[in-house]
């Protein structure tokens, strides 16, 4: 099959590429999510924390030029942010909710502060795996071209299911997310676990946005984020609080992204605002289809505010 | 009601003496001393594109001793009301340069009632007769550049597809692809310009995933329209991709790829202006040009660029800056087979009719719905 | 409700809610004066800036309460239903679907060659009732099928949204609007002018109105009195036999209408249309108007001016002293973060309970 005549068939193509290359950031950002509300916690901060993570992964590639450092950086500055919504969510009294939204504004005040000087520059980007080789369609080779971070995330998403069924650190986690009074009663901190927890979330948001500014689109200007942080939080409802659930929704709403461009390469253009919202669509009618008033979302950690 | 405004190059530099630039037409403020100028732009100043141009602009005006006080990132909302009554009351600001399309309507006409000493100068050509004196309006006529932009990329093309990011179908962006696809349609007729609109102006994730399935479309050639090209252009740079610029120039973002490009050349317009203001002249209502008013300007063409595109494009350049070339010269049909020009037909740049273009001409693949 | 009490208790009670408010003020200020010494500005000449800008003046002071104005009703939406333990951050789609439905309502009746008060009339009750809808069906998901708010509201929030931009550019583009796309505007008698004697509309005025009687409704009426206990304890109040899911609905519905009326006003006062600045974050800025509240729906009134005032220095800012404008943001955001942690304060009762025992 040539390239010319894919016809109709560069849509699925496209979208594949386009899944794999949007999806990345929503992979990263509803694994740690994942992680923080399997603790009894919610994280609606990791916009900001996406979105300073972009900033400064950009930031540190661009003065050490290596992108990996970059995306350590990110990991790091977003463990800083995950320790502030832990430390303040301790304190009696206080939304988690709440504060994560102020992290939210805070964070992303803070990375367009300090991103100004940066919107200029270019930092060296993320290296890709050529798995299309195999093919002679440059469009699959194209599409097939997989950011190193997708790999890492397609990886770790089997081992963080595994880890959290079958260790006693997953089972912690668990523990403490279903019923902190049990945990405190077999001698375990509660506040010390989310703290982990939430910091480990925070690290994947933060490596979750360096993707955005250091390999796609790959670089940095205030614009980056169109709300992937916050939507990965719905998403992992959405995947009813399974990892690999998260992958492939991650993969859906990535795709959803990529499928309004395609779908107009080919002559379809209507629409396209709804279109880019069906994913909220979609999870909305997914809530409310398997919620009931009287029990709780199955799978649904018992300590969670947003499923009480 | 338009006019045209001519400004050269040589009289910019001569620090704008009397006469040739400005045909005045009967509204018009006139100021004697130096004012202080304010800039307010929709996004951030430094995004490589629409508003890094206007601030390039004010940067020129700033570097002739004037005054400037610049605010960034306003929302088309009461926000850039207040941002120019803040300006005028606290900084005592006497013209205002209110770059962004959306502040004309309702925003800049409520101030220029309000204040009626203050002169607004508003980028965007919506200035008709019946406005207030203080309020006028200018913009570049850009699709010249992007004609030549097309008759560039024409020369350099394998597979004949072209393709062009924009952010959403109104007649300023319709006539610049529609330029474009014309610009490259002349040199040669079986090229197709693929058009992918992606809703707004700045969706960073959105332009990278259109330049990508353009790129699997077998498109060779991207250019755009958004407030920021740079992700276009990089994300065209890595797929292999010639690129032509747009609002500013993005050669040094592809070394690989980058052709030409179309610009604005506010800093040329915005010193000259400024200077007329201190000698006291009366300004246009409507202040529009294109390439032989320096209001426009094309990228230095790059080392990609062969002779033979660079002959064609100075040729039809020199048209420009001549007696005229009119880029919408019927007949002209649209993609859909209607005719929108007809035979004979002449649509030259201050044909009003222009303004309101709704269609895509033949050879772009697209719809503006 | 309570039993008059002692006047000390009484002082106590004014003073406490206070106390913590102003402990993360002045730690914010600590703070924020820190960030801007760090990057080289003398935080007097920063904080006397925005003292101009935000009150220095007449001008200012109207910069400031038309920038409040729309903040007072969308941290209604934030607040109302919170007096339930409802925690709604879809304020940004409210208020735009409120926008959207008041210009087709006014321009239906316009067309028609009605009088403006009666259009405007209109307006409101179209907005308010699409806002209403909105966030009420977050209420009724909660109730009726244990979808939690939060996540719902920010959904139906996004949907919104979507739903004005693919309206504004597709069914009610207004074929002259041509680089612009917008819906036809509103004859120039319908649109809602200023207060006499300001250069501010009359939505302040509508806001503040809205806040009083949001508070009359919460505090003083039995109504009100029943939706707080939903609030402390959903459980004991269905014993109690009240009518729970009908009251979220209500409750949650009032919040949404009080953002609606927002975007009715945002396009019958400011923009003459309905285009897509109307999703300008007052939504968003509203939560936070309403958490630095407490919820309290007569502490909006304070808040939102302080937050007004920091949005029309934040230029001056700029002008000035050449700082991002991210750096009003960067306030924000400490101060938000601050006030959640000063919740965590014991009340200054308490304190002087330990420091007398």
């Amino acid at each position: 099959m040539s390239a010319a005549s894919l016809g109709l068939w560069t849509v699925p193509i496209a979208v594949l590429g386009g899944a794999i290359r949007v999806s990345t950031p929503f992979l990263f950002v509803s694994l740690g999510e994942l992680v923080t509300e399997k603790s009894g916690r919610i994280n609606l901060g990791l916009e900001g924390t996406l979105i300073m993570g972009a900033m400064s992964g950009f930031g540190v590639a661009y003065l050490t030029g290596s992108p990996w450092l970059g995306v350590l950086a990110a990991g790091m500055v977003g463990v800083i942010f995950g320790a502030l919504h832990a430390a303040i969510c301790s304190l009696p009294r206080v939304n988690d909710i709440a504060v994560g939204i102020a992290l939210m504004i805070f964070g992303i005040g803070l990375a367009f502060y300090l991103g100004k000087p940066l919107v200029q520059p270019r930092a060296p980007t993320l290296p890709a795996l050529p798995l299309g080789f195999w093919s002679d369609i440059p469009q699959v080779r194209a599409a097939l071209q997989v950011n190193a971070l997708f790999i890492v995330g397609l990886v770790f998403t089997p081992v963080l299911s595994w880890a959290l069924a079958n260790t006693r650190w997953g089972l912690i986690v668990r523990m403490v997310g279903d019923s902190s009074e049990a945990a405190r009663a077999l001698g375990y901190s509660p506040i010390r676990v989310r703290l982990y927890a939430t910091c480990f979330g925070g690290f994947m948001a933060g490596v979750g946005g360096s993707f955005l500014s250091l390999y796609y689109p790959g670089s940095w200007n205030e614009g980056l984020s169109s709300g992937q942080g916050i939507t990965a939080v719905a998403l992992v409802i959405f995947a009813r609080w399974n990892p690999v659930a998260c992958f492939g929704a991650s993969l859906l709403f990535g795709g959803a992204g990529a499928l309004g461009p395609a779908l107009q390469a080919v002559g379809v253009t209507s629409g396209t605002y709804l279109l880019n919202a069906a994913p909220y669509f979609l999870t909305l009618l997914i809530l409310v289809l398997s919620s009931s008033s009287r029990r709780r979302v199955a799978g649904a950690p018992g300590e969670l505010s947003v499923t009480k | 009601m338009s006019q045209d405004y001519r400004l050269s190059r040589r009289a910019v530099i001569a620090g704008m003496s009397a006469g040739a630039a400005f045909s005045a037409l009967p509204v018009g403020s006139a100021w004697a001393a130096t004012p202080t100028v304010g800039f307010i732009y929709v996004g951030p100043k430094d995004d490589y594109g629409y508003n890094q141009a206007h601030a390039a602009g004010a940067a020129a005006v700033k570097a002739m001793g004037v005054k400037v006080v610049e605010e960034e990132r306003v929302p088309e909302t009461i926000d850039v009301e207040k941002t120019m009554e803040s300006m005028i009351n606290l900084d005592g600001a006497s013209l205002l340069f209110p770059t962004s399309f959306g502040y004309f309507d309702p925003h800049i006409l409520k101030e220029a009632k309000k204040y009626p000493n203050v002169t607004f100068m508003h980028c965007g050509g919506l200035w008709h007769e019946g406005l207030p004196a203080n309020v006028h309006s200018y913009f570049g006529y850009i699709d010249e550049a992007e004609f030549l932009s097309g008759i560039v990329a024409a020369h350099v093309t394998k597979t004949k597809k072209f393709g062009f990011v924009a952010a959403k179908p109104i007649p300023q962006v319709l006539r610049n692809i529609n330029a474009f696809t014309l610009g490259a349609r002349s040199i040669d007729p079986t090229i197709t310009v693929q058009v992918i609109f992606t809703g707004d102006w700045s969706m960073p994730v959105k332009e990278a995933e259109a330049t990508n399935s353009l790129a699997d479309q077998g498109v060779d050639v991207v250019t755009c329209h958004v407030d920021s090209p740079k992700v276009v252009i990089e994300t065209a740079e890595k797929r292999g991709l010639f690129t032509t610029g747009y609002h500013a120039s993005q050669a040094a973002l592809a070394p690989n790829g980058y052709l030409t490009g179309a610009e604005w050349n506010w800093e040329a317009l915005y010193p000259s202006l400024i200077t007329d203001f201190e000698a006291g002249k009366t300004i246009p209502g409507l202040i529009r040009g294109g390439l032989k008013a320096g209001i426009v300007k094309t990228s230095p063409y790059t080392a990609l660029v062969p002779d033979a595109a660079k002959a064609k494009a100075d040729a039809v350049k020199a048209q420009f800056m001549g007696d005229g070339f009119v880029i919408f010269a019927g007949p002209i049909k649209d993609n859909k087979g209607a005719t929108v020009i007809d035979a004979g037909t002449m649509r030259g740049q201050t044909d009003i009719e222009l303004e309101k273009m709704s269609y895509l001409v033949e050879g772009v693949i697209g719809s503006t719905s | 409700m309570d039993a008059e009490p002692p006047r000390r208790a009484a002082l106590a009670r004014f003073i406490d809610p206070l106390a913590a408010p102003l402990a993360a003020g002045a730690a914010t200020v600590a703070l924020f004066g820190l960030f801007v010494a760090l990057a080289g500005r003398n935080p007097l000449e920063v904080y006397r800036l925005m003292a101009e800008g935000a009150f220095g003046s007449w001008f200012s002071w109207q910069n400031t309460l038309l920038r409040a104005s729309p903040l007072l009703l969308t941290a209604l939406c934030t607040a109302l239903p919170a007096q339930m333990g409802l925690v709604i951050i879809g304020g940004e789609g409210a208020f735009v679907i409120g926008g959207l439905a008041a210009i087709a309502a006014g321009l239906r009746m316009a067309d028609i060659g009605t009088p403006a008060l009666v259009v405007q009339c209109a307006m409101a009750l179209a907005g308010m009732a699409a806002g209403g809808a909105l966030i009420a069906l977050a209420g009724a998901m909660r109730h009726w099928r244990g979808v939690n708010e939060t996540i719902s509201s920010l959904l139906l929030s996004s949907i919104a949204i979507a739903v004005m931009n693919q309206v504004v550019e597709g069914p009610m583009r207004d074929p002259a609007s041509l680089n612009k796309p917008s819906t036809r505007p509103l004859p120039d008698a319908d649109l809602i002018g200023n207060i006499p004697g300001m250069d501010v509309h009359w939505g302040l005025a509508l806001g503040l109105i809205a806040c009083l009687l949001a508070w009359l409704l919460m505090r003083r009426t039995t109504f009100g009195f029943a939706a707080r206990i939903v609030g402390g304890n959903s459980r004991a109040a269905r014993m109690a036999g009240l009518p729970v899911g009908l009251m979220m609905v209500i409750v949650t519905g009032l919040g949404g209408a009080a953002a609606g009326l927002g975007g009715m006003i945002e396009v019958a006062a400011v923009q003459g249309d309905a285009n897509a600045n109307i999703a300008a974050g007052y939504g968003l800025s509203g939560i936070l108007v309403a958490f630095l509240a407490r919820q309290h729906p007569l502490a909006i009134i304070p808040v939102a001016v302080l937050l007004g005032g920091i949005g029309a220095s934040g230029g001056l800012l700029q002008r000035r002293l050449d700082l991002p404008d991210a750096a009003v943001l960067v306030l924000q955001g400490i101060l938000f973060v601050a006030l959640l942690a000063g919740e965590a304060l014991p009340p200054l009762s308490e304190w002087k309970a330990k420091v007398s025992r």
